[in-house]
């Protein structure tokens, strides 16, 4: 039986039930407007976004898998390309793209140029040094832990700051493959 | 016992009519071995205790997929028997037949692995699984209350489940 193709992002979307973009905006953004209150230091709030991130991300991979029937990626290159078109246009309803190849093929950036989590932000002077964005660099280093890959998600470039675009670097760490986890002599 | 649904010892018989239960049971799995589900709905014998059994079943898995990915003639590249392998790397199999029942295995690539023991008639469940996972991922994963990685206490989801069982045919 020939393997079903998944699905492109566009037609999944379409799919899925969606929520009020402004609302998901606006609970975002109270989600960090009370992390600052509640730590104060902008550091430990990127830290606390990503950890979110990381625990969004692990859940959203079953999720994924489950509604956009891929099959598992060949190698890095298809697995960022699969995380931005079909992943991002999934969840957030935006094409990203992929770009900036190292010579081994083990990091990239990927690019957005569209965010829906920072319509009607702007960051104060007070909160300079805030990543607004990083849960998604949890959400993705969550998930692709769940397929076996450690991976470093850093921000590159971020709209709020000036820049043009949003830019995240997936850096991949190592593939840790699956262990028979019983020990031998039970 | 035939392995991977051989040459069949009877003639297939007409199909059985879709009512009452007609799988024996179901298992879920994570990449770790835990035993997040086990439902059970036709099992007249027992021989090892829940825990053994579930070891077993896991373990025998384990090693099918390296067999079924180690014999493979048509892959290029192959491991050596006993290398992990990640999760739906290589070919994966999907199903054996006995002459009392057929097991259907599905694995996914965040290392879920969904097992359903039914009676040897069945046809290809490969949807069935798939249908099974997305019930999972919409009444297990997306509980905010529920741990990954913990056995699955819902009965909102075992009763989903039991009805789409029971439907099959």
């Amino acid at each position: 039986m020939a393997p079903v193709a998944p699905k492109s992002g566009d037609a999944i979307f379409a799919s899925v039930d969606r929520v009020n973009a402004e609302l998901f905006t606006l609970t975002y953004g109270a989600i960090v407007r009370q992390l600052l209150t509640d730590l104060e230091e902008v550091e430990e709030v990127n830290k606390q976004l990503d950890q979110m991130g990381y625990n969004i991300g692990v859940r959203l991979v079953d999720e994924f898998l489950a509604k956009s029937n891929v099959s598992r990626c060949v190698d890095f290159r298809e697995t960022a390309e699969v995380i931005a078109k079909v992943g991002f246009k999934m969840f957030l309803g935006v094409t990203a793209s992929v770009t900036n190849w190292d010579a081994e093929g083990t990091t990239c950036s990927i690019i957005l140029e569209d965010n829906p989590l920072v319509d009607f932000v702007e960051l104060p002077d007070t909160c300079q040094g805030l990543y607004y964005c990083n849960i998604l660099s949890g959400v993705i280093r969550g998930a692709l832990e769940m397929v076996s890959m450690k991976t470093e998600v850093t921000w590159l470039r971020d709209m709020l700051r000036g820049d043009d675009v949003f830019e995240l670097q997936v850096k991949l760490l190592k593939q840790v493959p699956e262990e028979y986890p019983y020990k031998d002599d039970e | 016992m035939q392995f991977f649904g051989g040459s069949e010892i009877s003639p297939s018989p007409p199909a059985p009519a879709a009512s009452g239960n007609n799988a024996h049971m179901l298992y879920i799995f994570n990449r770790n071995g835990v035993c997040l589900l086990y439902r059970e709905w036709n099992r007249p014998l027992k021989t090892l205790s829940s825990q053994q059994d579930h070891k077993l079943m896991f373990g025998l898995l384990f090693s099918l997929k390296s067999l079924t990915a180690k014999m493979d003639p048509t892959s290029v590249e192959k491991g050596n028997l006993g290398v992990p392998q990640l999760p739906g790397q290589g070919c994966s199999f999907h199903s054996f037949r006995t002459n009392t029942y057929k097991l259907s295995f599905m694995e996914t690539p965040s290392g879920i692995k969904i097992i359903l023991v039914t009676h040897p008639r069945t046809s290809d469940l490969r949807d069935s699984l798939k249908y099974i996972y997305n019930l999972y991922v919409e009444y297990v994963v997306k509980n905010p209350l529920y741990s990954p990685g913990t056995p699955i206490r819902y009965e909102l989801f075992n009763k989903a489940v039991d009805q789409y069982v029971r439907g099959l045919g």
